[in-house]
């Protein structure tokens, strides 16, 4: 227990390394740009793994808080591509229409900034909140977080003056300031996603070395537990959850300029089931297992996803039944099986503790 | 650590019409391993629920001063009532020392929550010890035996500095030598503490109670000393068959 941090710590170093240092060396501009993509959807997939794997909440909808920080980025580089005049895409539907009032503010590249961190808080933190306080969980707490990421995306789609619809924003020139055509500031953008990428890792590696990490658990396991301990379990969740939801919007925001492109399409139900598709192929509880696995299912979806479209779907469903019947820990659990250290410390069994479910029915 | 008494007076919990718990007043003070028993569904867990704000109920909980009905469970816990379940619910995946560090970290700043520990506390030491489980720190609770689970829980209470310890059935499954081992660090427990126990077991009762209330029908049917409710007419009556193994043995 007091080894096993430092072993982790000595692991994102090499990560780091691996991405920050290798990868700009042996990868073509075109790979770089796609490992940028998955490093944005790691960035999330981070944050699942600490609200889902280690929190216990199936947060189904991270489209929502991807796209908040997402379309606050897109907003702004539109309006900095666009200059003084109104963007492209309103004209075409109306040439004489005034810029939406909540786009003004986009034009300032620090009020941008403080969105993409305060807007995930803000609506995370109510949300959350409302959510945890009245004890919605399980299932309940999955199906709602779902139905906000289909609600958003319809909501976009059909506001197609005010956020560019089903075709998204999109034909960004410039990143603060930076030519986004040029290879050289394409790489830079590369690397501050993969930079928050490490970030991310390192705070969720304090997280969980932490005694927040362990309240986390006990909380997971046995919420009505923690009850009696003298805390509120609300609030430990909503802590996980915010963070989580900071950390989507991230990964959102840093997509845009990599991607040169935001829909509905990338935040709505389908999008937000394959960030958890990684989370849960890597090992939701594992500190690396989340972000190896978006990072796989992403260059699965580019590579194989293109060359055999049909297929790709077939490959990820199947693997994904694979990984549940077999590894419920995911395939960060694989070395672990072999060595038998499993069989130490009873992670086999999957989250919820009998005593809990007990504990739900004396209150019944 | 003196004084404070739990006084409990005409508590009344009903489910949905159903009276579970009619109109029952007991106390228990420091001192004294105070226990509550009766038949299946005389109202004994109810009474603890009701007590830790689990259940919704009228009437009044005192612990000293402060009323404790329609409060929040965790602010009650606050107040010092811990208490254990029927089932030991411990966090299987966590080890004893992680177990006990978060019974612990009732009493610490949030903002500390986010540091790693660094030693272990002097009252997680003193628990382990008088628990016996000082050779278990690092085991996970869920490979614990099951008496060994439960006297994490008991270690738990000590941690988080419960002034009031409600044990729900804390032998129930346990060897003959784990009741007695549990009864004497009751015994212990309850010098500086108030302890009441809920129990079906009989023997246990007998060889470690100091005060007894019976309840029956959510009602309280006697009450005393071992012996004077051993006595009880009512009592025999009530635990027909049972009556024998009350007073013999």
């Amino acid at each position: 227990m007091t080894k096993k941090p430092w072993i982790s710590l000595g692991g994102i170093g090499v990560f780091a390394v691996l991405l920050l240092a290798v990868a700009p060396l042996v990868l073509t501009d075109h790979w770089l740009n796609n490992l940028g993509k998955y490093c944005c959807w790691a960035i999330a997939a981070v944050g699942i793994g600490l609200a889902w794997g280690r929190g216990g909440m199936l947060v189904m909808g991270q489209g929502v808080f991807f796209a908040l920080g997402a379309y606050s980025m897109a907003m702004h580089l539109t309006l900095e591509t666009a200059g003084d005049r109104i963007p492209g895409f309103m004209v075409l539907y109306d040439p004489l229409a005034p810029l939406p009032v909540f786009w003004e503010p986009f034009r300032s590249a620090g009020f941008t900034l403080l969105a993409i961190v305060l807007l995930p808080v803000i609506v995370a933190g109510a949300l959350g909140y409302a959510l945890f306080k009245r004890r919605v969980k399980g299932a309940y707490f999955a199906i709602l977080s779902q139905a906000l990421a289909v609600a958003l995306a319809v909501l976009i789609s059909s506001t197609i003056r005010e956020t560019g619809g089903d075709t998204g924003l999109s034909d960004f020139k410039y990143f603060f300031g930076f030519v986004l055509n040029d290879p050289a500031n394409r790489q830079m953008v590369y690397l501050i996603a993969a930079g928050l990428l490490i970030v991310c890792l390192l705070a969720v590696w304090q997280f969980y070395r932490s005694r927040f990490g362990e309240l986390l658990i006990a909380t997971r396991d046995a919420e009505e537990r923690v009850r009696f301990l003298g805390y509120d379990p609300a609030n430990v969740k909503l802590v996980a959850f915010v963070v989580s939801a900071l950390m989507a919007s991230i990964g959102g925001a840093l997509f845009v300029p990599i991607v040169g492109i935001i829909t509905p399409a990338e935040i709505g139900a389908a999008a937000s089931i394959l960030m958890i598709a990684g989370v849960a192929l890597g090992g939701r509880a594992s500190l690396f297992g989340p972000a190896l696995g978006a990072i796989a299912v992403g260059w699965g979806q580019s590579s194989l996803g293109s060359t055999w479209p049909d297929g790709w779907t077939y490959i990820l469903g199947l693997l994904f039944i694979v990984v549940i019947l077999f590894l419920p820990n995911g395939l960060s659990s694989l070395p672990a099986r072999f060595t038998g250290r499993a069989r130490r410390t009873p992670v086999e069994q999957p989250t919820p503790a009998i005593a809990a479910a007990e504990l739900e029915e004396v209150r019944s | 650590m003196t004084g404070a008494s739990l006084v409990v007076t005409d508590l009344r919990v009903e489910f949905s019409g159903f009276v579970a718990v009619g109109g029952v007043s007991f106390d228990a003070h420091p001192g004294e391993v105070r226990f509550l028993i009766g038949p299946n569904g005389a109202g004994k867990t109810t009474c603890i629920d009701a007590v830790t704000g689990l259940t919704k109920a009228t009437g009044s909980a005192r612990l000293g001063e402060t009323e404790l009905l329609g409060k929040q469970v965790h602010k009650i816990v606050r107040l010092g009532i811990g208490r254990t379940f029927q089932t030991a619910s411990v966090f299987d995946e966590l080890t004893v020392l992680q177990n006990l560090d978060i019974a612990a970290g009732l009493h610490r700043r949030s903002v500390s929550l986010l540091r790693a520990r660094r030693g272990i506390d002097p009252s997680i030491e003193r628990a382990l010890e008088e628990t016996g489980l000082t050779g278990e720190l690092t085991t996970p609770a869920g490979v614990l035996s099951h008496g060994q689970k439960q006297w994490l829980e008991i270690a738990m209470l000590l941690v988080q500095d419960a002034k009031v310890l409600l044990l729900d059935e804390p032998v129930a499954g346990m060897s003959q030598d784990e009741r007695t081992a549990t009864g004497e660090l009751l015994q212990r427990i309850a010098a500086r503490r108030i302890v009441l126990v809920v129990e079906h077991d009989m023997d246990f009762m007998r060889r470690f109670a100091t005060r007894v209330t019976v309840l029956h029908q959510g009602r309280v049917l006697s009450q005393g000393t071992v012996a004077e409710v051993q006595a009880d007419p009512q009592v025999q009556e009530v635990y027909l068959g049972t009556a024998d193994a009350i007073t013999e043995g």
